[in-house]
């Protein structure tokens, strides 16, 4: 099939970007996005020009390496299916698709579609874990966990932070990020601890950053390659309300 | 060089503990003036430095991904072993170690995979207090399955994002050090050289990725997790950037390399698809405990598989195999799988596919059951193939997928370079010839959270260390060669790109070093990897410059050095001149063909010790003692 592309190209953080625009005649269907894009790569390069720059790595969906807004939808056209798996198949002969970066203030670009996500991890350093060190802990079996939430715990956890929900947000937010975290660990006995303080200063770290707050577009559940529900984002809420009631921090 | 492993005296059971007494500590308040260096963050390089944060080394964690979060441990699916007995089904320390020694085809260390079948308990527990979700009962305790050829039910799981889940335990783990200011995280920085200063790694040179700055770190000891090799095949399920550069570099400097010729060649991959496939993905083989493996009887046969009645299937691994079916080690599952498209029943056009097939499952399980065990596997094939599994049989392939070699360690995961210490995947030292099915995530986990705290410490409390700094002779030469090879590399403006050597690269060891071997084969490779090392070289294109992101050059460095490589994993099959576990040479096979080993003259571990690009390495031997494993056929009939 054919295709008429047209790639967000910045050489660096601080230099100017734009759209510069390549045509493709011989893309299979069985290939992937990322692969329809080596393929251009392979052909840039032999032509003389810089290949485009992306992040990626595993190519099966979990790593959360890659993402790039295509036709207006962060990871692209299919539900439930971050870029490295989406295939060409979705796509049509002749078919024209603008390939752009996550657009966040909290996310700049540092060179085409490549951006810097540093500022999730800031959010999980602050409170994104229990405070457990190595040793000394008890039976894994001493504290029984019902099935159902365990299985809600796991449904959060599956988040790949690949920052999809901010790019899709109108107001860059990380809410549902920020909320995944807050409810895997929250639901759980050896989260329970810590609840109070750590969606706080989660809470906290997100404003820092830059990203903006929710106001229940839901943009972000329908972007999440994961499916995580943006249930959590009131879940998250409400915590913040117990929180800084019962145990207030102060920063 | 004589080998020495270390292995302590007294019985096996009592080895680990007798050594934990038997080795020095550090003053408590004395570690924070140990800098220790940790490369890479996936599940052994993450928990190695947290785990030693916690205990108060100043630690600096580096890995090339833009988080730690991202290391290809992420992306394994099955699920993680520990002899915990909950099943109450007759597992043990001893029966874990024990089955994994046998499915190592007897070519590990027998200390080494007790200890890591006794601290396998302590994973579990850990991962949980760190609020990994993993599967439970209704009651409420932890659900267990069995996996990849084990008759007890022994591996913990997460849906099928086992080491997903791991992994981000050991990653809030460490983000927790890094906001306590107990480690120094330097992501998107790949290590380009090992400093070595008076015998003793004293440091690595790295380059930003963002900005191409090259610069030295210098530490007390140096810790390498930096993974497998598998993407010498180019085609595997590796990540796009997983690569052997860290450990090849060691290995120039003097760390020898053992064992390299075992190669996991994983049976259930999704087969490829076209000459623009950049990766192979891989289907948990948890899928194998209710799907099942078939070809049709009739060469050549192209029906649909619905169109092909039962009586015309061939569902070899039943018949071969018949007290384990389908649930066959690894590499016993990827040889049959090559034997049987090798004669003509493949499935797919080009020859490489068998069906995976779920009708009887489903059917006497409902779809419910097996959506709710294998939903996320069933989509991504959908996501990929185009194929519902539902409704139609998976097609599957072997492919590389991990590489139970790696850099030889002693029982304390020391390389023969004094300092430098090897975990994980990238160690040789628990897998033998050949790994089970959920024991990779076991492996990294033991030798980050349970093995290197104890051992780094009596390293550091045994070794004198003169103060160095990055100001050092050793780390300017070392910046300099950094430097010189990065500008050789893009002033080349050759023809052919990256990837197009790399994927000549890849056919040339598939076909010649992949899942069976021969003599003429590995010495055909032999003489063609140096012809394309050395055109690599004249006729690479790198486009671009060093001070800014270039993943070109990136990839250039890393394919530079697998070019290197392979040669020295087709040197190791050469010389094993016997089938054991992964490694299989045709030449040595009972009449049967099923893998022919020669332990009298081939119970050690090869371990090759670098002589200069393109000279035959020099290959010092360790000899296996089995004092409570015997010998034996493996056997799974």
């Amino acid at each position: 099939m054919k295709l008429k592309l047209h790639i967000w190209r910045q050489t660096s953080q601080d230099a100017p970007g734009a759209f510069a625009d390549y045509e493709l005649d011989d893309v299979s269907p069985d290939m992937s996005f990322l692969e329809m894009l080596d393929v251009l790569n392979e052909r840039l390069i032999l032509d003389e020009q810089e290949p485009v720059v992306f992040d990626n790595d595993c190519r099966e969906g979990i790593c959360g390496a890659c993402g790039m807004v295509i036709n207006g939808h962060p990871h692209g056209p299919q539900k439930l299916t971050t870029t490295c798996q989406l295939h060409m198949r979705k796509f049509r002969d002749g078919d024209e698709l603008w390939i752009e970066p996550w657009r966040a203030k909290a996310f700049p670009v540092l060179r085409d579609l490549m951006v810097d996500r540093s500022a999730l991890d800031r959010i999980i350093e602050v409170g994104g874990y229990v405070s457990v060190n190595t040793g000394g802990v008890p039976d894994a079996n001493a504290i029984p966990i019902g099935k159902g939430v365990a299985d809600l715990s796991m449904d959060a956890a599956a988040c790949i932070g690949c920052g999809a929900c901010v790019a899709a947000c109108p107001n860059a937010s990380a809410s549902l990020f920020t909320a995944a975290k807050i409810t895997h660990l929250g639901v759980l006995p050896q989260g329970e601890i810590e609840r109070n303080t750590r969606v706080q200063e989660m809470v906290a770290q997100m404003d820092e950053e830059a990203f903006g707050h929710c106001t229940n577009h839901g943009e972000c559940d329908a972007a999440c390659p994961k499916g995580i529900s943006v249930d959590f984002i009131a879940r998250m809420n409400r915590d913040f309300v117990r929180g800084v009631t019962r145990e207030p921090i102060t920063r | 060089m004589e080998l020495d492993a270390k292995i302590p005296e007294g019985p096996i059971a009592e080895k680990w503990d007798q050594h934990r007494f038997e080795m020095k500590l550090v003053n408590p308040a004395n570690k924070r003036k140990h800098e220790v260096i940790v490369v890479g963050s996936g599940l052994a390089g993450a928990s190695a430095a947290a785990s030693m944060a916690e205990l108060g080394y100043d630690v600096k964690c580096f890995c090339f991904q833009d988080s730690p979060r991202r290391a290809h441990s992420i992306a394994a699916q099955g699920g993680i072993n520990a002899a915990k007995n909950y099943q109450n089904d007759g597992d043990s320390v001893f029966r874990l170690f024990y089955d994994t020694v046998k499915g190592g085809d007897f070519r590990s260390r027998e200390a080494n995979v007790h200890r890591l079948a006794q601290v396998s308990v302590n994973i579990i527990d850990q991962c949980v207090a760190q609020g990994v979700p993993f599967a439970r009962e209704y009651g409420g305790l932890l659900s267990n399955r069995s996996f990849g050829g084990a008759q007890v039910s022994r591996t913990f799981y997460a849906r099928g994002q086992t080491g997903q889940q791991l992994l981000l335990g050991a990653y809030q783990a460490l983000q927790r050090q890094i906001g306590a200011g107990k480690v120094k995280m330097v992501p998107r920085s790949e290590l380009l050289e090992i400093v070595i200063i008076e015998g003793a790694a004293r440091g690595i040179v790295v380059r930003d990725l963002v900005t191409g700055e090259i610069s030295s770190h210098c530490a007390d000891a140096v810790c390498l997790a930096t993974g497998g090799y598998a993407n010498v095949f180019y085609l595997s399920t590796n990540a796009m950037n997983s690569n052997v550069t860290a450990t090849y570099r060691a290995y120039k400097k003097g760390a020898f390399f053992a064992n390299p010729c075992y190669t996991q060649i994983h049976p259930t991959c999704i087969p490829v698809s076209g000459d623009h496939q950049s990766k192979l993905t891989l289907m948990s083989e948890s899928l194998r405990n209710d799907g099942r493996v078939w070809v049709p009887k009739n060469a050549g046969d192209t029906r649909p598989p619905d169109r092909i009645p039962e009586s015309e299937r061939d569902y070899y691994l039943e018949r071969k195999y018949p007290s384990f079916g389908n649930l066959v080690p690894r590499d016993i599952a990827s040889r049959n799988a090559k034997e049987v498209c090798d004669a003509g029943h493949s499935v797919v056009p080009g020859g490489h596919g068998v069906y995976l097939d779920f009708a009887d499952a489903i059917g006497r399980l409902g779809q419910k059951t097996i959506e709710e065990r294998y939903g996320n596997l069933f989509e991504m094939y959908e996501r990929i193939t185009g194929d519902n599994p539902y409704r139609t049989p998976m097609k599957i392939y072997p492919a590389p997928h991990y590489t139970m070699g790696g850099l030889w360690v002693d029982y304390n995961l020391m390389s023969t370079i004094p300092g430098l210490h090897v975990l994980g995947e990238a160690n040789f030292s628990d897998h033998g010839a050949n790994r089970l099915g959920a024991s990779a995530l076991m492996q990294g986990l033991a030798d980050g959270y349970f093995v290197i705290p104890y051992t780094i410490g009596h390293y550091l409390a045994t070794s004198k260390l003169e103060k160095v700094d990055t100001g050092h002779a050793a780390f300017r030469d070392a910046e300099r060669e950094v430097r010189e090879k990065t500008d050789r590399l893009l002033e080349i403006r050759g023809r052919r790109t990256v990837d197009d050597f790399h994927r000549e690269l890849g056919r040339i060891m598939w076909n010649n070093c992949g899942m069976s071997r021969n003599k003429a084969g590995l010495e055909k490779a032999l003489e063609e990897i140096p012809r394309l090392r050395e055109e690599f070289w004249k006729d690479v294109r790198v486009l671009g410059a060093s001070e800014s992101i270039n993943q070109s050059l990136e990839k250039a460095g890393r394919v530079a050095d697998f070019l290197e490589f392979g040669e020295i994993l087709c040197h190791d099959a050469l010389d094993r001149e016997e089938s054991c576990g992964a490694h299989f040479r045709e030449e040595h096979q009972t009449e049967e063909g099923e893998a022919l080993r020669h332990d009298e003259d081939y119970t050690y571990v090869s371990a090759w010790e670098y002589k200069g690009v393109g000279n035959a390495p020099a290959l010092h031997k360790e000899h296996l003692e089995f004092e409570n494993v015997h010998l034996a056929t493996r056997s799974y009939k």
